[in-house]
């Protein structure tokens, strides 16, 4: 007779694997590859390879050789790690700034924790943060390579908004000055701001990478919107109060990292909080320090730094932002 | 240069002031405690096991301080010479008990107990027990998931993977009793030591009749009583179709082993038996 | 807008593939095995020894203790024996075993088709006779429903809520039952609401079941307008009891509460018509609907089946196990129980059986948790499965208890949706067994 199956229910399972979930946001990050590719050229291309190459060698030999357990890179996290990495460097990144930071992403941030979904800071971010400091000019030098469709720009004109504005307020102009002299215009950094790093390009094709996740249930909306809500109104204050020296609120959320950072980083599942309620605390969390740093830090962008710091806090948050229970202090009348 | 002295001389006093309130916050809130708990924990090996029904070593050394009598204290890992020597420390006599170890009785492996169904889920003998008799016929056999591996603390029990089940250690048993608790078909069990170790045991704890118990298992006991009937020193019992040999009885004649149908008691630490011309019913099958 | 409760939940392909077979009288067995423990409770007594004759609806068991539920015959013939055998996880449970011989049914059963709809009992008498038919809750538990209708002392009830959601994918014995017998339904209703003394009833439908809605409210307008048929929105588990009462009253049961702490009874559909059957028919409860499905069959079928049918006569029946079958399930996909032993006979609480293939089933190598969340998303108690997990696994017990691993329903939804296939319900239905009968431990304030 035929030999049944036998386990305790559910028999059947979800859709989602761990693999579906990170191939998605891979699928969700090739509209900002590719406008990026359009942009910087060979040199985006390169960048995005060697990192997930990077990144999945370094966790395969790691696993295999040094700590001898099962290897993981079937899930395509490490892929996803070292893509994300990729597009958080200035385009202009030398091969090898690319290989250290997926060495410290991987190696430093993520098996030394653990692997998967043990690590406490976001790799991409330990990655990067690790070449911001460590190389503070290249990873500043905004200079854009050439690509197929136009020519290399140097580093002053390439530089992003964000450094401009600082700048240009330490200098003691004023914001209508800096804004006059550059030209900034809301399309234009919409479609395609060409100051910044690789997956910054475009701020449409972030927002349909952001649509896609929302549409495969990949994440919530909770932590992107939370963050961007709160950088809004709280840049908003400082600009009602002074709009001469602090900028205005779209500026703010279409400039620098904000949405590469809080749609795809700080949605990274394993650094972020469990609950929804956490998740509001922590999006908020990210958005005011983000400002914090924009405004008065020495820094002109600060939501990496956010990221990490409110990553810290997320051990804090599941302890004490716990989902409201289905049977606590029912009222009935 | 003044800078550096600064510097060593800031922390210093630092330093200094820090021990101060450190000093005298250790001297409020001292707490007084007989300091032969320290020395009675000193004896134990330490281990935390909880065999021997307290929280953990530094529990049982309190309730040994405390005590009277020792006799309803007894460390299983460190056995008599441990428990000699705290009872020599505190003045006590104590209650030596003959070293145990644990047997487990099942013998059901791939050869004699083919599967009916196969698991899917959790690999833990504790969730599929809690759901569904196991993927044999045998109800009452071992499920081969390893909770008596990952209770044991002395690395003392692992699992063959020839036969899936799980195998005793006697060098490193320390008969605490952790595998006895973990296994929910309760098929491990503390015997004692015995003589030169050897002892002798039935394999099996399937309670079902002698048909269906065989048809599940090649090497189920069937209740046959047979063992029962040779035994001389009363030491076999036979209760629902399963036969049980009271260590405290049994003097190790090894007659029922021979006797038994199935095999399904065992010999351990013996010498192998030399063939004798007569009696040779085991060797031919 | 349709209803629905208020927390997690999940979306699972409904697949009720079965839905458009009509009820057919499954054949008489050759040999019926009668459990003993049909019923959440202390199994029945046997009254009956080997040699007697016995017909159809004839007392063959008597409820023993408070819990516990009388159990008939549900064929005609001589009594084999009475032993122990396997039901169908493989434990040991007493079975009356009846060799069948023609089909002849006790007199009092009204056999006839007419639909009576005066109700001539009064309160005591139903619940006397619903006890005495061995009526218990078809949703799953099998809970003896005499009793569900006798709140304890100090309890009162004033609403009645009947579970027509069928949020289990696969089944739709249910859904059968509320298109052919939908005036039937509704006098059981009225008959439970009578025992209960409540004025109120409402019967949630999902959405996802359009002609089953229409045939209720067909009904119901004409005649029973003190029921009312509520559309639920499609969500798994919208039958659970405590999902249920949140999703049509808005009340929530306490933790570790009992859904009458609301004011609310909820009973199965097919339970109405079980006791419609008792209390009008004087038929005690010996069949039940069963729906027989799988995606790997090439033929759907809802089946009337008596009692002590074994799973290898109906699965001969459908004409064999299906090839690429690996799994048989009694009851749905989400927390039906598997069939490890083919010779175990249906209860009266069997409402489907459902074969799936080793693609839909197997459950896929465990992964690290990325701590995605996904099992709080779908955790429709609001609980933290992948904590309860870890520290099930570590058997930390009063954190367990802090963290509300009690409160759990063992739904499936947290598994269903983990992507790691972290076996989460496993560990976390052990542990809850373990901080209960702590907690049932502990001296009572």
């Amino acid at each position: 007779m035929k030999k049944l199956l036998v386990s305790p229910a559910p028999h059947i399972h979800g859709p989602q694997t761990t693999k579906s979930l990170m191939r998605d946001v891979i699928i969700a990050l090739v509209p900002s590859l590719l406008v990026s590719i359009y942009f910087f050229g060979f040199s985006a291309i390169k960048l995005a390879l060697v990192g997930v190459v990077t990144c999945v060698a370094v966790e395969y030999v790691i696993q295999r050789y040094l700590i001898k357990c099962t290897v993981t890179i079937g899930d395509y996290s490490a892929a996803v790690t070292g893509l994300l990495l990729a597009l958080n460097l200035p385009p202009n990144s030398p091969w090898w700034l690319m290989l250290i930071g997926s060495i410290v992403a991987i190696g430093v941030a993520k098996l030394t924790f653990g692997g998967l979904g043990q690590n406490l800071f976001n790799p991409a971010l330990v990655g990067r943060v690790f070449l911001l400091v460590s190389f503070p000019v290249l990873m500043t030098d905004w200079t854009i390579p050439a690509s197929w469709f136009r020519e290399g720009i140097d580093a002053s004109s390439g530089a992003t908004a964000l450094s401009i504005v600082k700048e240009g307020l330490a200098q003691g102009l004023t914001l209508d000055q800096i804004f006059q002299n550059h030209n900034f215009s809301y399309m234009q950094m919409l479609f395609s701001k060409i100051g910044g790093s690789v997956g910054e390009v475009s701020a449409l094709a972030l927002i349909i990478g952001f649509a896609y996740l929302l549409y495969r249930r990949v994440i919530t909306a909770h932590i992107p919107l939370s963050i961007i809500v709160t950088v809004a109104l709280f840049t908003g204050i400082f600009w009602v109060v002074n709009p001469e020296h602090y900028t205005d609120p779209l500026f703010n959320i279409l400039s620098g990292g904000i949405l590469l950072g809080s749609i795809f980083m700080a949605t990274d599942y394993v650094t972020s909080p469990m609950s929804k309620k956490g998740m509001v605390l922590y999006g908020v969390g990210i958005g005011i320090i983000t400002v914090l740093i924009r405004y008065f830090g020495s820094y002109p962008e600060g939501i990496s730094f956010a990221i990490l710091i409110m990553n810290a806090f997320v051990p804090l948050i599941n302890k004490y932002m716990k989902p409201a229970y289905f049977g606590k202090e029912v009222k009935n009348g | 240069m003044n800078t550096v002295l600064f510097t060593i001389l800031s922390l210093s006093i630092l330093g200094i002031l820090l021990a101060l309130i450190l000093y005298f916050v250790a001297q409020k809130f001292k707490v007084e405690e007989d300091p032969r708990i320290d020395d009675v924990q000193a004896i134990l090996p330490g281990a935390n096991c909880g065999g021997c029904g307290f929280a953990g070593c530094r529990a049982f050394a309190e309730s040994c301080v405390k005590a009277e009598t020792l006799e309803k204290n007894f460390c299983p890992v460190g056995g008599n010479e441990v428990m000699k020597q705290v009872a020599q420390y505190l003045g006590m006599e104590m209650a030596e008990k003959t070293p145990q170890v644990a047997v487990v009785r099942c013998n059901g492996n791939c050869d004699n107990r083919p599967k009916t169904n196969n698991y899917d889920g959790f690999s833990s003998c504790a969730v599929m027990s809690s759901f569904y008799s196991g993927d044999t016929a045998c109800k009452y056999g071992c499920l081969g998931h390893g909770d008596c591996v990952l209770a044991c603390q002395f690395d003392a029990i692992k699992m063959d993977p020839r036969t899936g089940l799980p195998e005793v250690d006697e060098s490193k048993c320390t008969a605490c009793g952790a595998c006895v608790k973990a296994c929910p078909k309760m098929i491990i069990e503390l015997r004692n030591k015995g003589i030169k170790n050897r002892r002798i045991f039935v394999s099996c704890v399937n309670k079902d009749k002698g048909g269906i118990a065989k048809k599940a298992c090649a090497v189920a006991c069937i209740g046959c009583t047979k063992c029962q009937k040779v035994c001389a020193y009363d030491a076999i019992t036979i209760t629902s179709n399963l036969a049980y040999i009271d260590y405290n009885k049994c003097k190790l004649c090894r007659k029922c082993v021979v006797e038994c149908p199935t095999h399904a008691i065992w010999e351990v630490n013996f010498p192998v038996r030399v063939p004798k011309k007569e009696t040779s019913p085991l060797v031919e099958q | 807008m349709s209803k629905t409760f208020s927390i997690g939940g999940i979306h699972p392909h409904d697949n009720k593939i079965s839905k458009d077979a009509a009820i057919e009288n499954f054949p008489l067995v050759e040999t019926a095995y009668i459990s003993m423990s049909q019923h959440l409770g202390a199994p029945a007594e046997p009254i009956v020894a080997k040699g007697d004759k016995v017909k159809v609806g004839q007392l063959i068991a008597k409820a023993s203790g408070f819990i516990s539920a009388n159990i008939h015959s549900s064929v005609s013939g001589t009594v084999r024996s009475v032993e122990m055998l396997p039901d169908l996880a493989g434990n040991p449970v007493q079975h009356v075993i009846i060799d069948v011989e023609g089909d002849e049914w006790i007199d009092t059963i009204d056999r006839s088709n007419d639909i009576v709809k005066d109700i001539k009992l009064g309160k005591e008498e139903i619940i006397k006779r619903i006890a005495e038919c061995g009526v218990v809750g078809l949703g799953g538990a099998a809970f003896p429903t005499h009793i569900k209708l006798t709140p304890p002392p100090g309890k009162v009830a004033d609403v009645l809520l009947i579970n027509g959601s069928e949020c289990e994918p696969y089944l739709t014995s249910d859904y059968r039952i509320m298109l052919e017998n939908p005036e039937e339904i509704l006098i059981g209703v009225r008959i439970m609401m009578k025992a209960l003394g409540v004025s109120k009833a409402y019967v949630g439908i999902e959405e996802n079941k359009p002609k089953a809605i229409k045939s209720m409210k067909g009904v119901a307008d004409k005649g029973y307008t003190d029921i009312k048929i509520v559309p639920l929105k499609k969500r798994y588990p919208q039958g659970g009891e405590k999902q249920l009462i949140d999703a049509v009253t808005g009340r929530r049961v306490p933790s570790m509460g009992l859904p009458i702490d609301t004011g609310a009874v909820v009973q199965n559909v097919g339970t109405a018509l079980a006791v419609y059957e008792a209390v009008q028919k004087n038929k005690p409860l010996f069949d039940g609907i069963v729906t027989v499905t799988g995606k790997c069959m090439t033929e759907q079928r809802n089946f009337r089946l008596r009692v002590g049918t074994t799973f290898d006569t109906m699965m001969f029946a459908i004409g064999g196990f299906p090839k690429d079958a690996v799994k048989l399930i009694s009851g749905g996909p989400m927390m039906g129980k598997a069939v490890a032993c083919m010779d175990a006979a249906s209860v009266k609480s069997t409402s489907g059986l459902l074969l799936l293939t080793e693609e839909e089933t197997k459950r896929g190598p465990e992964r690290n948790c990325i701590r995605c969340a996904k099992c709080v998303e779908a955790c429709p108690m609001g609980l933290q499965p992948y904590l309860l997990n870890r520290l099930a696994r570590v058997n930390r017990m009063e954190e367990l208890e802090e963290n509300m691993v009690q409160d759990c329903i063992e739904c499936g939804c947290c598994l269903y949706s983990c992507p790691a296939n972290i076996p989460l319900l496993d560990t976390i239905r052990l542990s809850k067994a373990k901080v209960l009968k702590i907690m049932r431990g502990r001296p009572k304030k």
